[in-house]
């Protein structure tokens, strides 16, 4: 079991080249592919996450944003195509290497995926009495760090059915970042939330960013979220990145898809 | 054409351009939902076979999870202990109805323990311990996996750089490997329990002959028989279970359907498996 846990610490350390750390762009994705039978989904996507800033993917709904989000995470492996987190093609590994550097990646659900019959704290606990030694004591006292940063401490014994939506995206930002992983995945977090949810939900995520420091990387459909949290922008279109940059960059895009979809949400562009 | 030469029995052209590829089409989709019907026991029997191995290859390696199996146990074997009684009484009680009622014909009523306890022992009692477990924590087991999977919680073990079979999936099938044999057991015993309460205390029956009979049919052979199957039973039910919850999809709606499928296909599982195993130890019966 010890063994187990050293070797996965020493493979997530060791497989870092050195001076990655120092490199703007954390993942670079190129040419992802990804069909289901017939039906082709991702049609060669090509994007650079930026290192400690907020990505948004934005998007229809269709567009292929829930799907690139499961091959970034490998939940699904690509047709083809490269994803380069850190300098490693993390689409090629397998095995005990993908285990380690999957935890390079916390991710937060839509519907937060919290596991029910847990308490919240036995939620967030969960990654470390999986993946470390440490003692009971260590991991109380990080659980409720965590959790009284994130403004949930209350919570800690409840079970996730008895928390609100906003609540639960707290726990499980919580849990995803309990391992102190680099890079933070949401998928839809403010979808199905009230207007007062959604804007504590962007706040988490700002939140998160500048406490630990972490890359975030949103996929969403909520035009308002983009102008209130991203740094980065990418509008996903029929598979394809139709275009990328700044949110001030894209909000004036004459690319005619991107223009239509942000003319659609109504989102002021001056 | 030579059709061109017989107008009259020249086919007609069809009234619609796109009659005659609807027409191919749904003969395709006929096709295939045939061979689909076809091959579905296939698949199944293959994507069983794969998970089985599946949880064999994480059922060896680290880390192991103690907490996980004793929960599995405690739910699967301490969780089905009221129910197996309950039933086991009554299926002693009414095979003792009914075998005094038709040994009594030919006066080999005497006789009445020996068979109950040989018909529990090798047959009765896994099968109905069996599927005891299969509606009570079989279906259970479905239904909670199939939550956890349509409400992406298996995807977040994934993403936490757990195996989810080895966590999910393991437990379960160790605890149905251990407790549906333990559960069998059970079952014979209350079972031979309801059977002289009722061949005895109602129907009359001598006490010693019904538990001479009984000591002198039936030998550690018969339970033994019994036991192996509860074995591969406990094995096959949780198997298809955590199988169909495991990869449910389709919100609330596909874990109920998984549920369903998952109980009926264990019920089958256990009749199939029982003549294949009765066969097997037997040396007979089979091709």
């Amino acid at each position: 079991m010890k063994l187990f846990r050293r070797n996965l610490l020493r493979l997530t350390r060791a497989s870092l080249p050195p001076g990655v750390k120092d490199d703007p762009i954390h993942v670079r994705i190129r040419d992802l592919h990804k069909s289901y039978g017939e039906h082709e989904v991702l049609k060669g996507v090509s994007l650079d996450i930026h290192r400690g800033q907020t990505n948004l993917i934005i998007g229809p709904s269709g567009s292929g944003k829930t799907v690139l989000m499961r091959q970034l995470i490998r939940l699904e492996n690509p047709d083809s195509g490269q994803l380069i987190v850190n300098g490693i093609d993390f689409a090629r590994l397998e095995g005990l290497n993908l285990a380690a550097m999957r935890r390079t990646f916390g991710m937060v659900f839509q519907m937060s995926a919290l596991f029910d019959s847990m308490t919240v704290f036995d939620n967030v606990a969960f990654p470390l009495r999986e993946h470390t030694d440490l003692s009971r004591t260590e991991i109380r006292d990080r659980v409720m760090d965590r959790l009284t940063g994130l403004g949930v401490a209350a919570a800690a014994q409840k079970l996730p059915a008895q928390l609100s939506g906003g609540m639960q995206k707290r726990v499980a930002v919580a849990r995803a970042m309990i391992l102190e992983s680099e890079i933070l995945i949401y998928d839809e977090p403010t979808t199905g939330l009230d207007p007062i949810t959604t804007e504590m939900v962007d706040e988490l995520i700002t939140e998160a960013e500048e406490m630990f420091g972490v890359t975030s990387v949103v996929i969403s459909h909520d035009m308002a979220s983009v102008v209130r949290i991203a740094n980065q922008l990418s509008f996903l279109h029929e598979g394809r990145i139709a275009a990328t940059g700044t949110p001030e960059e894209l909000l004036h895009t004459d690319h005619p898809a991107t223009a239509e979809f942000i003319r659609a949400s109504r989102i002021s562009t001056t | 054409m030579l059709w061109s030469l017989v107008p009259d029995a020249a086919p007609s052209a069809p009234a619609n351009p796109d009659e005659h590829s609807k027409l191919r089409a749904a003969f395709r989709d006929a096709g295939n939902w045939l061979l689909r019907l076809l091959l579905s026991p296939f698949v199944e029997v293959g994507a069983l076979s794969k998970l089985l191995w599946e949880s064999a290859f994480w059922g060896i390696r680290p880390p192991y999870r103690g907490r996980l199996f004793v929960e599995a146990m405690e739910f699967i074997g301490i969780g089905s202990i009221f129910l197996v009684s309950l039933t086991a009484v009554f299926v002693g009680g009414v095979l003792a109805l009914q075998l005094v009622d038709g040994f009594r014909d030919f006066g080999a009523e005497n006789q009445t323990g020996a068979v109950i306890g040989l018909a529990l022992a090798r047959e009765v009692g896994p099968v109905f311990a069996a599927l005891m477990v299969t509606s009570r924590a079989g279906s259970a087991m479905t239904t909670e996996l199939g939550s956890m999977r349509v409400t992406n919680q298996i995807d977040a073990l994934v993403t936490m750089a757990v195996n989810p079979v080895q966590y999910l999936v393991v437990p379960r099938l160790v605890a149905g490997f251990v407790m549906v044999p333990v559960l069998t057991m059970l079952f014979n015993i209350v079972g031979v329990m309801g059977a002289f309460f009722v061949a005895v205390g109602l129907l009359g029956l001598d006490p010693g002959v019904f538990m001479d009979r009984l000591k002198w049919l039936v030998d550690w052979d018969d339970v033994s028989q019994g036991l192996i199957k509860a074995m591969v039973f406990g094995v096959a039910v949780t198997l298809i279970a955590c199988r169909q919850g495991f990869y449910a999809k389709g919100g609330a709606a596909g874990v109920g359907r998984a549920t369903n499928r998952a109980v009926v296909q264990s019920a089958i599982a256990i009749l199939v498996l029982d003549y294949l195993v009765t066969g097997l130890v037997l040396g007979q019966g089979l091709l």
